[in-house]
């Protein structure tokens, strides 16, 4: 059964500044003796969230809204393991694959056709399933006799394309996107949201930061809206979005 | 101001793991143990420094595919690619082992191979702790999106030094050949050896990159260590050039380089380094790793914070 449990998680950054990230001050400080207590030790610390408590079932599609900075980010890091909170408990049951970047490892110098077992090998495939997988990754990005050119030869939407066809090949239990993917030109556009539509809809789980009502409504059944790293509001998408929108228009 | 997060000033360590481990849910508690070392399951319990290092070595392809990437680089607009390393490599050993074979009045034919392979060694052991360092930091973008396991990106220094060092130990042979002579049986001895020193050089370089990444001027500190540490090492000059009396067997014996470059050098060279190289590099191995381990499963949750 795939779930995600959040409790009382709380993510703290430290902010190292040039003088502590030295250790040749450190050293220093330590050997002028006196003022440690007060200065190496008083570090300054962005409280990216605090105490979120969220428990995602098989079958929800979570959206998070939220300004700038109230830790959409943050929380989609968590959520897919990069980050371990500095205080509270995760626990994740699933198979989890965020897209936040899909363009993420392609080396320009590289071919196509490389890049598909950079990124493939970076998406956890092994060789025989990437193997088997290869020739649908080349024939979606229609990139014919170019997937064996480098890629700082292709255009901003054929690497787009690329990379696209590449990341939606996964199958993952629980999916983590930072918005809709872009993705490139009007021809490839609708292919691309089919497929993206598709993945989203074999996800068991789904959670997607976006400022986009629209896409909000129209994909997740239940939204979380972060302020300043707490949740200020939990519920179903419709009342949440009208709560959010309504409140800054 | 009102979308930035709020500022909390700490009187604390930022380095103190915080999380409550007894507050086990009733997932984790019911989670297959064995699944907590595969990425695929449970990714986000925290993962210890045993269980990054497993599942990095058992997904060894993907640390293997990064680093042939780093040096396929190379290749890709020039037809010699990592070759110019190792002719780089030709040019200063035959440079340096005329100067200091000369000085030293020692027959070319024992110098020569002696520096040579010093050189080739000195070169993989200091770009690895080099490299080593920054292995972390290069690698940030992947790490601030996909847990990967940590010593994947370790594994991909290694490897590729490796391959460069593959490039530049041709060179060997070939001095070889220029004076007639032959490696004898204890050249197989090399295996052992360097399967210790990679060994002994990965948990280095686990370290350093945790230190590193905290500390970033660490990077020139260690630089500046390897600099020094060729010509204290005995690659320029032999051992057995050192005066007698404890001095300058102190000097020897305290430097572990020493040790890590005989037990490659010396069956290269017909000899089978002393019992002693051997002792040290193994029990080095032994302390090192279990430092590394400690250290590592200390501050892993940390890492991503610091990039």
């Amino acid at each position: 059964m795939t779930s995600m449990l959040l409790e009382n998680v709380t993510v703290d950054f430290p902010i190292y500044n040039a003088k502590s990230r030295s250790l040749k001050n450190q050293v220093i400080s330590l050997a002028t003796g006196g003022t440690i207590g007060a200065n190496s030790e008083g570090h300054v610390i962005i409280r990216g969230l605090e105490n979120i408590n969220l428990s995602l079932k098989e079958g929800e599609r979570l959206g998070l809204i939220g300004h700038n900075g109230s830790g959409k980010t943050t929380l989609l890091r968590v959520m897919s393991g990069v980050y371990y909170p500095s205080g509270g408990n995760i626990s994740i049951d699933g198979k989890c694959t965020s897209l936040i970047n899909i363009s993420l490892g392609i080396d320009p110098e590289a071919t196509g056709r490389e890049n598909i077992g950079i990124r493939g090998a970076l998406l956890g495939f092994k060789k025989r399933e990437l193997a088997e997988r290869q020739a649908e990754i080349e024939d979606f990005s229609e990139l014919g006799s170019f997937l064996d050119m480098p890629v700082r030869t292709y255009s901003t939407g054929m690497q787009l394309r690329l990379a696209f066809s590449i990341s939606t090949v996964i199958q993952p239990e629980i999916l983590i996107m930072d918005e809709w993917l872009a993705t490139g030109d009007e021809g490839f556009h609708h292919k691309a949201n089919e497929r993206l539509h598709d993945l989203v809809n074999k996800t068991k789980i789904l959670i997607i930061a976006s400022h986009s009502r629209e896409l909000l409504l129209k994909n997740c059944t239940r939204i979380v809206w972060l302020e300043h790293g707490k949740i200020r509001m939990d519920a179903d998408a419709e009342t949440v979005a009208n709560a959010y929108f309504g409140h800054h228009q | 101001m009102s979308g930035f997060p709020t500022l909390v000033h700490e009187m604390r360590q930022p380095v103190t793991i915080k999380s409550n481990s007894n507050v086990l849910t009733a997932i984790q508690k019911t989670a297959n143990k064995r699944d907590c070392i595969y990425m695929s399951r449970a990714t986000s319990q925290k993962i210890t420094a045993w269980e990054d290092i497993f599942a990095s070595v058992v997904n060894f392809r993907l640390a293997a595919l990064l680093g042939w990437q780093d040096v396929a680089q190379r290749y890709r607009r020039s037809s010699v690619g990592a070759f110019w390393l190792t002719i780089n490599m030709g040019v200063l050993i035959a440079a340096l082992g005329l100067v200091f074979g000369t000085i030293f009045n020692s027959p070319m034919s024992e110098f020569l191979p002696f520096i040579c392979v010093g050189l080739i060694m000195w070169g993989y052991f200091s770009n690895l702790v080099n490299d080593g360092c920054t292995s972390f930091m290069s690698n940030s973008d992947t790490m601030l999106q996909l847990p990967i396991p940590f010593f994947t990106y370790i594994l991909r220094t290694w490897w590729r030094n490796t391959i460069i060092l593959g490039h530049n130990i041709i060179i060997f042979p070939i001095v070889l050949l220029m004076f007639g002579k032959f490696v004898n049986f204890n050249a197989l001895l090399v295996i052992p050896g360097f399967f210790l020193v990679s060994i002994n050089f990965l948990w280095v370089m686990v370290i350093l990159a945790v230190l590193c990444t905290r500390y970033r001027d660490l990077t020139q500190i260690v630089q500046n260590i390897m600099q020094v540490g060729m010509y204290v090492t005995p690659i320029m000059w032999e051992p057995h050039r050192l005066p007698g009396g404890t001095k300058s067997s102190l000097m020897l014996y305290l430097n572990p380089f020493y040790h890590l470059i005989s037990v490659i050098r010396d069956p290269l060279l017909g000899s089978t380094g002393t019992a002693l190289n051997w002792c040290v590099v193994i029990g080095m191995a032994i302390v090192g790793w279990s430092v590394a381990l400690l250290f590592l499963n200390r501050y892993r949750s940390r890492i991503t914070y610091w990039l």
